[in-house]
């Protein structure tokens, strides 16, 4: 690969090693025009380190494989252009913190996977066939929005409640599935609350929304931009307050169900 | 088989700690590796409240100044006790009696600041700000434990909606003093004075501010599962969600606004100034 | 002796993408114990990359659409060399693979009266693409995934054990089908790419949904895991590819920064409206309408953008011609001088519809440009080139079972499959045709293992040659004196190189049998590919091993793109412009010529790869007669006809 009149010389820090130990090493690396962080973590396979481990796929955003920790801060390294530092900055690459290292820039991510098996399925609503299901455009939207999730962890990574907790890992299902249980019980056709689940409820009890002191940092990294605290969290709080905190709510539903 | 091609060591490293700085984490002695000046905001945040937090502990103990015709400081209405001055067809009943000998301000301030307390931008400020739980995005936190809403007291936090209804009611009551501030110090009708603009953009950020709470979307359309048979509530959940997503400029808008309507009838009251009339 | 753990299952599944996926489901609910396994972390695979939608003739918008026309476009798009039953499964089947989506939870944008709405695009005569935004592949998976853990949330409820019929091995990798004595199929040996540890899934099926070749390519849109895996793995357990030569080239790819360079620009920017222009200003897609599609497309650009409202009484734009169609004309425009500041064309939404409409209809297109591109596509045209995409040649399989030929229990679905493209694929068949082939191959592969009797065995000295074959790389210092060890990274740069520059879009006799040659001097050479460090995540090691599959299919391709001296879809000969009729009863099989598996010729002229010609079975006259006669003697040859 020729240089280019505008390729320079970035520095770059990268962690490597692995649950034993590691550290940040120094790599003087080409930067050419347009490039993203990935590209250069690439370059640096290539050129000066072939075992340096990450994880990466598609290249394009779409994926949510190459998550990482770029000057601190959780990112797709895919997505983080080059051209956003200055030539002189030193640009430091950690893997997540928030979940056990592998290996270099690889993070063993299995409480996510976790996590998802603990949030309960779809439930198909009963006496509707394949090809008879009929939603409206505004039914399914706030889903929808939820359902752009790449599930590239960065959410669960920032998350203080998991990140700076260890112990809270058991209770807490992290943003990315708080999420899914909101999407779940926005479905216009879900029928967990006809199978007896409610999913309002469980979702504070069994997958720890309380836990969830609204500070936002999921919503901040979020690199599809879904509004994770405003439009999933946060209704679903307000759920869980209309289930266990309204006795407004609670009389108002009692006396519905009596009457016929 | 090869030799020399088996990982190294498998063995957490030794030097643990909590959270970032776990056994099972990488090895990075570094509560956080940020290099943006990532402790602005939370500063800020901090700063901006312990300033309105010191100007409204001084305004509501005061119990003074606050009532120039036609003028009324939102802090001291409704006015709900035997101590208030007497405000020619304002806000101000006597609910309670003689025995209450403390600012009558401070019966009613419980409700704005119920509400502003328990609200879910509030919250993160203040988390953020004061509580450093966390001081930001990625940067580690100081606390050993932490159990966020699931317990005493801040599992109170569930309340937030009836302090929003509570605060419908007082948004109801400080329009109701914009109203009369359309009338001179004679109490005549009619007139305005730039007491009555800044009543008129005080009350418009109020609203917005009390609209576009999230538990307000949650009431007016969020708790539906289907949209598209309440046609009016989900139009009306769209624009309380336009206002939503502007929710905190909202909640500052308006924490100063308040702040800088009580402060006029202050300066009006105290004689420092002198309300300019328009008409 | 290498020990090596081993695991007994019913059906193995290569690959976690759409294919791999819809095919575990089947197979576990068919009742048989289900292992899946794939190279990246579950729900990461190349179908999120999907993004204009699945071809399904539901006729939610339209309701003239149904099989017999969805049938119709297929053939017409894969220029009447697709395995004609497959053509006609996959427009039957479609429609309920789409609804039965929906009822594990997918999430499609809706039509006014609440059905599952479907959109243009290119060569499909209605619109027929069920599908979310511009992220239906993604939708499509995270489906999958969650019906996954659905089933697996059934089995715990059972057995305790999420895992205890269907478990996922996530980043771990297959290096070879396992075959006992008899020719059966019996296991896959694996390799997991955290820890480096091998290990053998036991199973009388295995299916094959590995996916495509595209990194064989220098510019493309595919990801890593496109190394061709399961075409090698194929190859190496004895069972034949068909039509290699065939491979897609998507008209529209980033071409701008370099390090983006054949990233996809979906088609659905073209279906709702997004134009090809030349560095003129022209609209240039008008003269390159093919006599074949002559009476299907727009003449004038008035009629073109009338046909938007109007798709009744007007005829579409030929931006929305076949993708080989438009890919030729751009290449040729960029060559004749016209082409846009970064080599590529104009490809413009901006001044067809308003900025929000945009950002709604093609959220993740905007954010592509916006983010890597710095090009705001509601204000500017965006710069596209083509970018190898699809591979429509693949492993040769029974239309109905999945089934591949030659090796009783290997099953292959998906775009690892062949056939069923014919020679060029319509967008939006490809995740169709994952649903379709994925449960079909699914439900074979667990018949097949319910029927197997005796498990087929494994041996020892099969598991002692596949690990030494992996562990390779590690010791290639000392093989001989004085070689230095290669480096897989160049290697695999060298490669893309001579795929992309001398089998890549236009075809050239000359060319391709210097590729031949590249091809056999890399192979000498990634013999002694060597790596560093250890076995834990290595990327190097994966690369090494990567490259022998590699480098197997892409002689595949060069071989066969050599052969056929003709052009059609997406083989382009310049040396032989034109379509000939009498090619289109041809199949071209490729075959590992060392019958034992192994690797050892290295010959250039020789190489590793055979081929053979096969003629086709006649397609079934009920479905010839959905043409009209006109058009069937632009395709078929004479014989065939008079049948």
């Amino acid at each position: 690969m020729t240089a280019t009149a505008s390729a320079y010389e970035a520095h770059f820090r990268v962690w490597r090693g692995d649950v034993g130990g590691g550290g940040l090493e120094d790599f003087e690396v080409e930067v050419n025009e347009g490039e993203v962080v990935l590209d250069i973590i690439h370059r640096l396979q290539a050129t000066q380190a072939p075992d340096l481990a990450v994880r990466w796929n598609c290249k394009a955003g779409k994926c949510g494989s190459c998550s990482a920790e770029i000057n601190g801060r959780p990112r797709l390294m895919c997505m983080t252009r080059m051209s956003v530092f200055g030539r002189e900055d030193v640009i430091t690459v950690t893997p997540l913190r928030a979940f056990p290292v592998v290996r270099d820039l690889v993070t063993d991510v299995g409480f996510n996977y976790t996590k998802a098996r603990e949030v309960p399925a779809f439930v198909p609503p009963q006496g509707v066939g394949p090809g008879e299901y009929r939603m409206m455009q505004e039914d399914v939207d706030r889903s929808q929005e939820f359902r752009k999730c790449i599930e590239c962890f960065l959410c669960q990574d920032t998350c203080h409640v998991v990140r700076d907790h260890e112990e809270n890992k058991a209770a807490f299902a992290g943003p990315r599935f708080l999420m899914r249980v909101a999407e779940l019980d926005m479905h216009p056709l879900d029928a967990a609350a006809e199978s007896g689940l409610d999913r309002k409820t469980t979702a504070q009890d069994e997958h720890g929304l309380g836990y969830c002191n609204i500070t936002k940092c999921c919503t901040e990294v979020c690199p599809e931009g879904i509004k994770i605290t405003d439009n999933a969290l946060i209704p679903l709080k307000e759920r869980a307050a209309d289930r266990k905190y309204d006795p407004v709510v609670w009389l108002g539903n009692k006396i519905r169900r009596r009457t016929p | 088989m090869a030799t020399g091609t088996e990982p190294t060591s498998t063995e957490p490293h030794t030097e643990s700690g909590t959270g970032v700085r776990g056994r099972t984490r990488a090895a990075i002695a570094a509560p956080h590796l940020r290099t943006d000046r990532w402790w602005l905001a939370p500063a800020t945040t901090a700063a901006g409240l312990f300033a309105f937090v010191v100007y409204s502990t001084w305004r509501a103990f005061a119990n003074a100044d606050y009532y120039a015709a036609p003028y009324v400081s939102p802090f001291y209405s409704p006015c709900i006790a035997e101590n208030c001055e007497p405000m020619r067809h304002g806000p101000n009943w006597e609910i309670f009696g003689s025995w209450w000998g403390l600012s009558p301000a401070l019966l009613i301030l419980i409700f704005p600041l119920g509400f502003r307390l328990t609200c879910y931008y509030y919250r993160k400020a203040y988390y953020r700000g004061f509580w450093a739980s966390p001081p930001a995005c990625a940067v580690a936190e100081p606390h050993k434990k932490y159990s966020g809403e699931t317990k005493f007291p801040l599992i109170l936090q569930n309340v937030h909606r009836y302090f929003f209804y509570a605060a419908v009611l007082v948004a109801c009551i400080l329009t109701y003093d914009t109203v009369l501030a359309f009338r001179d110090e004679h109490y005549e009708w009619g007139h305005m004075g730039l007491g009555t603009l800044v009543f008129l953009v005080n009350i418009t950020l109020i609203w917005a501010y009390t609209i576009s709470c999230h538990s307000c979307r949650h009431i007016i359309g969020g708790r539906l599962k289907h949209f598209s048979k309440h046609p009016v509530r989900y139009r009306l959940w769209g624009w309380v969600g336009k206002l939503n997503a502007r929710h905190m400029l909202l909640a500052w808008a308006s924490l100063v606004s308040v702040a800088v309507a009580d402060f006029y009838v202050y300066l009006v009251a105290s004689g420092a100034f002198d309300d300019p009339r328009l008409f | 002796m290498t020990v090596v753990e081993r695991q007994q299952w019913d059906v193995v599944v290569v690959g976690a993408g759409g294919a791999g996926l819809r095919a575990a489901i089947e197979a576990r609910e068919q009742g048989a114990r289900t292992a899946v396994i794939c190279k990246s972390l579950f729900g990461k695979a190349h179908t999120v990359m999907a993004e204009g939608g699945i071809a399904a003739a539901m006729g939610n918008v339209n309701s003239g659409d149904n099989w017999q026309v969805h049938f119709r476009d297929t053939m017409r798009g894969g220029k009447f060399l697709n395995q004609w039953r497959m053509a006609e499964l996959h427009a039957t089947e479609a429609p309920d693979r789409v609804w039965e989506l929906e009822t594990w939870g997918a999430l499609f944008d809706r039509t006014k009266d609440g059905r599952i709405s479907q959109r243009n695009f290119g060569g499909h005569e209605y619109p027929r693409l069920a599908h979310v935004g511009d992220r239906t592949g993604l939708e499509l998976i995270r489906t999958l995934q969650q019906k996954i853990v659905a089933l697996q949330q059934e089995d715990e409820k059972e057995f305790g054990d999420y895992e205890a019929r269907l478990k996922v091995f996530q980043e771990c990798t297959v290096t070879r089908v396992l075959k006992d004595d008899e020719g059966q199929v019996s296991g896959a040996f694996c390799y997991e790419r955290e820890s480096g540890r091998f290990f053998v899934l036991e199973a009388p099926s295995v299916v094959l949904a590995t996916g495509g070749i595209g990194k064989s390519f220098k510019v493309t849109s595919n990801s890593w895991e496109y190394t061709g895996d399961g075409h090698a793995l194929a190859l190496l357990a004895g069972a034949p590819l068909l039509n290699m030569e065939f491979v897609q080239f998507h008209p529209t790819g980033m071409v701008w920064p370099p390090s983006v360079k054949g990233i996809l620009v979906t088609e659905s920017v073209r279906g709702d409206g997004g134009v090809l222009k030349n560095s003129e200003g022209k609209r240039f897609m008008f003269d390159y309408i093919p006599d074949v599609f002559k009476e299907k497309y727009a003449e004038s650009e008035a009629e073109g953008d009338r046909w938007y409202d109007d798709p009744d009484h007007n005829r579409r734009p030929p931006e929305l011609l076949p993708r080989d169609e438009v890919a030729r004309a751009i290449n040729a425009e960029v060559k004749a001088g016209r082409g846009s500041p970064h080599g590529g064309v104009f490809l413009d939404v901006s001044s067809r519809m308003p900025a929000e409409v945009i950002r709604r209809r093609l959220p993740s297109m905007y954010h592509q440009f916006k983010e890597l591109a710095d090009v705001d596509i509601t204000a500017e045209a965006m710069e596209v080139g083509p970018t190898c995409h699809y591979v429509m040649g693949g492993i040769a399989v029974d239309s109905d079972t999945a089934a591949a030929r030659n090796v009783p229990g290997l099953f292959a679905a998906g775009e690892v499959a062949g056939g069923m493209h014919g020679s060029n694929r319509l967008g939006g068949n490809s995740l169709s045709d994952l649903l379709v082939f994925g449960r079909r191959a699914g439900l074979h592969a667990a018949t097949h293992a319910v029927a197997a009797t005796d498990r087929p065995a494994v041996s020892e000295l099969q598991i002692d040659t596949a690990a030494a074959e992996a562990l390779r790389p590690f010791s290639a210092e000392g093989q001989e004196e004085g070689t230095v060890p290669e480096n897989p990274y160049t290697l695999h740069q060298e490669l893309q190189q001579t795929m992309n520059d001398l089998v890549g879009i236009i075809r050239r006799e000359a060319e391709m049998e210097e590729a031949l040659r590249k091809l056999a001097d890399l192979r000498v050479r990634a013999r002694r590919a060597g790596v560093e460090g250890h076995r834990q995540f290595n990327p190097g090691w994966h690369l090494a091993l990567d490259l022998r599959n590699m480098l197997l299919v892409s002689e595949c391709v060069a071989r066969a793109a050599l052969e056929r001296t003709e052009s059609r879809g997406g083989h382009t000969r310049e040396d032989h412009g034109a379509m000939d009729r009498d090619w289109r009863r041809i199949n071209l099989l490729c075959q590992l010529r060392d019958p034992t598996g192994g690797l050892a010729a290295t010959d250039p002229v020789r190489g590793q790869i055979s081929l053979r010609r096969e003629t086709t079975e006649p397609i079934r006259p009920d479905l010839l007669a959905l043409f009209e006669k006109e058009e069937l003697v632009k395709y078929l040859a004479e014989e065939e006809l008079f049948e």
